[in-house]
């Protein structure tokens, strides 16, 4: 993957994918407004999903190993994963123990975050996703590039190619003449996914939340696929990442609020499924939660970073960051776009390569994410720390170990320009003398083309004219020396 | 009431006007500022850029410079934030890390009582009625800083809308950033220019004859997009505005 700049320079420079992202942040933004609106509590809800969420963070193992023994009691079986890698041979291989080769799956960011869908294909088994957009995505070929609408760099007419030229490769083909009306794509996907249900042995899920108090699973979603997933396979693998659970139900009816209003712009989302361990003649026989660390652990024990395990995924604070509108999902190169992305990413996976230390500069720090971010997350502050990481190292935490890391390629200039400025800065006297150096020569000052680095703001934007006597030379003209002190 | 004056790097070096307004109306509002010498940038370019450590010694000077004011007043929402939100923070990590040497003790004392412009006029001085005369078709943007971090809300549109002659135009989506993000403008440069374009073709559709900021940073980009573009509408600090009178025109 490219850096962050490079990939979304091209994004930019797409009208149509821009034309779609526009259209549909735009649209979910409005409407999320409205619904936190009519919230008198909302602020006080916030503060509370965030006391829940930090104070579960700090006792993260006794609540986990709260939920472990819940949910065994209530006949589950519980696995544990370091990482990716660990998480994709224990899916495997519990699907490969129920001679199954084909498997249903919900809607699941953390399936994705590990590649799953390709490991599982290396061993031989196919994984059909139900989500609609999950669906329009695997069929094209492509990558989500949003949390909660995978497509939502699609349009209908896009859809509707997808959907004629490749369902048949998966399964039931598409209708005759299918149109790009939104009924009859939907009603396309339905009659394609009807037949995976019925025959679905296996099931592979995420979750929303896990309710230490009881062991219980909790995915909310809109269409009501995810339901079918969960209840009519005889095996359901659900793989979840270790900052999900809440410790109580009381907890959880906090964020059962927080979370539609803020991503789908709804009082409730329509489907609210519940599933705790096994029950005889209903549901599945066999339940396997698969617990995936894969950095999470390192990122909280980072004191600033660790906010950023609060995250719902509610997909709030990518609707309205004006940086993901136009750059896309794509460009982020994680499962987790947008400003939420740009600080977990970093964090989960480190900022040794070129795309991931790119990431944190992926923003104007304008703010709009952190005030509509559910649980409070401070996305701003998190991503100058995260640069500050990038650029000087520093101590982290790197699979469970204190490590120093050193700063990442690629800033050497830059640390000598700001170290330089900050001289001159703290230096008023060569500050001042360096003013009226540029006014005196201000007639030679280019306004359209400036070398080096600036030549990436000379491009598209002019330079104001330097001034003929700064601020501070004015002051001491009209004021004197001492008027001051 | 003992007020200081706190001119940003890039008011002193690019927008001298906007701190010579500055003082003018501070002055004619009966307000004596003073404008200590030690002042230098808040260090606002280095610290969200990751270099925190380059911007220590600039908070201790901020808060050796501005010891012992009532008020420090600045023209720029996204510096007086700088000061507000990040101050104690810096403070907080030096002292954390062993270098402490009363930092946090000292930022303490100085952040709260910085205040941009507008937060002084209305909250302070109790005014939304400076006396001013500018008859031209305004917009205003309200920068990122200034709306979300210090939460200015409606300040600065109440007293445009007192400013005599003033025709106070909506922008849409006026609360979108408009790309600059100090480095963000350089390292993110594609971004960066078509979230400026989108704000530029915005401030155009409004046909007001200026677009008004309370940040000279944020007008700089603005600014330089718009003149790019060919347009003529032009960018104005709001202190400008309110500078201007009947009988001396800014
Ligand atoms: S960071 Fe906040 S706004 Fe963004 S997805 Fe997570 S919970 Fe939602």
């Amino acid at each position: 993957m490219p850096a962050f700049p490079v990939a979304a320079a091209e994004a930019v420079g797409d009208a149509r994918l821009r034309g779609n992202l526009r259209h549909a942040t735009h649209t979910i933004r409005d409407k999320r407004a409205r619904a936190v609106a009519e919230l008198p509590d909302w602020p006080e809800l916030r503060a509370a999903g965030a006391a829940v969420k930090d104070r579960t963070l700090r006792h993260l193992d006794h609540y986990l190993e709260r939920l472990e023994r819940a949910v065994t009691a209530a006949g589950g079986h519980v696995h544990w994963a370091a990482d990716a890698a660990e998480a994709n041979r224990i899916v495997t291989a519990l699907v490969l123990a129920t001679g199954e080769r084909e498997v249903v799956k919900v809607k699941s960011m953390v399936t994705q975050e590990i590649g799953l869908n390709a490991a599982l294909a290396e061993a031989g088994i196919r994984a059909d996703e139900t989500d609609l957009a999950e669906l329009i995505v695997q069929l094209g070929d492509d990558l989500p590039s949003h949390i909660l609408v995978p497509a939502i760099h699609r349009n209908r007419g896009e859809i509707r190619d997808i959907f004629r030229d490749r369902m048949a490769d998966r399964g039931r083909p598409a209708p005759e003449g299918l149109t790009d009306d939104p009924a009859d794509l939907a009603e396309a996907a339905r009659l394609h996914l009807r037949r995976k249900f019925l025959d679905a042995k296996v099931g592979v899920s995420g979750a929303n939340f896990m309710v230490a108090e009881t062991g219980t699973m909790v995915v909310v979603e809109s269409e009501g696929n995810g339901r079918m997933c969960l209840t009519l396979p005889e095996t359901l693998i659900s793989v979840v990442g270790i900052e999900k659970v809440v410790p109580t139900w009381r907890d959880l009816e906090i964020f059962l609020q927080l979370l539609p209003r803020s991503s789908t712009a709804e009082r409730m989302n329509p489907y609210t499924s519940m599933w705790t361990g096994t029950t005889d003649e209903d549901g599945p026989r066999a339940f396997h939660l698969v617990l995936l660390d894969n950095g999470r652990s390192d990122a909280l024990a980072d004191t600033v970073g660790r906010q950023a395990l609060r995250c719902i995924r509610c997909s709030a604070c990518l609707n309205v960051c004006p940086v993901y509108e136009r750059a896309g999902g794509h460009a982020y190169g994680s499962a987790y776009p947008g400003p939420i992305g740009a600080i977990l990413t970093p964090q989960l996976r480190g900022v040794t390569s070129e795309l991931d230390a790119s990431l944190p500069y992926a923003s104007s720090l304008c703010g709009a994410c952190y005030e509509v971010c559910p649980v409070a997350i401070d996305i701003p502050e998190v991503l100058v720390h995260l640069r500050e990481r990038v650029v000087r190292g520093g101590e982290v935490t790197v699979r469970g170990t204190r490590t120093v890391i050193r700063p990442a390629g690629g800033h050497a200039a830059e640390r000598a320009a700001m170290r330089a400025a900050r001289w001159v800065f703290d230096h008023p006297g060569v500050l001042r003398a360096g003013q009226r150096l540029a006014a005196r020569t201000r007639r030679l000052a280019p306004r359209r083309r400036l070398p080096g680095p600036g030549r990436a703001w000379t491009d598209t934007r002019d330079l104001p004219p330097v001034p003929a006597e700064p601020f501070r030379d004015w002051w001491r003209r009209s004021r004197g020396e001492g008027s001051g002190r | 009431m003992r007020v200081a004056l706190f001119i940003t790097c890039v008011n002193d070096a690019l927008y001298p006007r906007t701190g010579r307004a500055v003082v003018a109306l501070l002055e004619r509002l009966g307000v004596r500022v003073e404008f200590p010498m030690d002042q230098s940038c808040c260090g606002q370019p280095q610290y969200n850029t990751g270099y925190r450590h380059e911007t220590e010694p600039l908070v201790r000077r901020f808060a050796r410079a501005f010891a012992g004011y009532d008020h420090v007043v600045t023209p720029s929402g996204s510096c007086a934030a700088m000061v507000r939100d990040n101050y104690p923070r810096i403070g907080a990590r030096a002292a954390a890390e062993g270098r402490g040497g009363g930092l946090a003790g000292a930022v303490a004392a100085v952040a709260p009582r910085t205040l941009e412009l507008t937060e002084f006029l209305v909250d302070v001085l109790g005014v939304t009625d400076v006396g001013a005369s500018y008859p031209h078709t305004v917009t205003y943007h309200p920068t990122c800083h200034g709306l979300r971090a210090l939460g200015l809300g409606d300040r600065p549109r109440r007293l445009l809308r007192a400013v005599r002659g003033l025709e106070l135009v909506d922008l849409p989506g006026a609360e979108e950033c408009c790309g600059f993000g100090g480095t963000f403008a350089v390292k993110n440069a594609a971004v960066s220019a078509a979230m400026g374009a989108d704000k530029a073709r915005h401030i155009i559709g409004t046909g007001a004859a200026a677009v008004c900021t309370v940040d000279n940073s944020c007008q700089t980009h603005i600014g330089g997009t718009l003149s790019r573009l060919g347009s003529t509408v032009r960018p104005v600090h709001l202190a400008e505005i309110l500078a201007s009178t009947e009988k001396e025109p800014w």
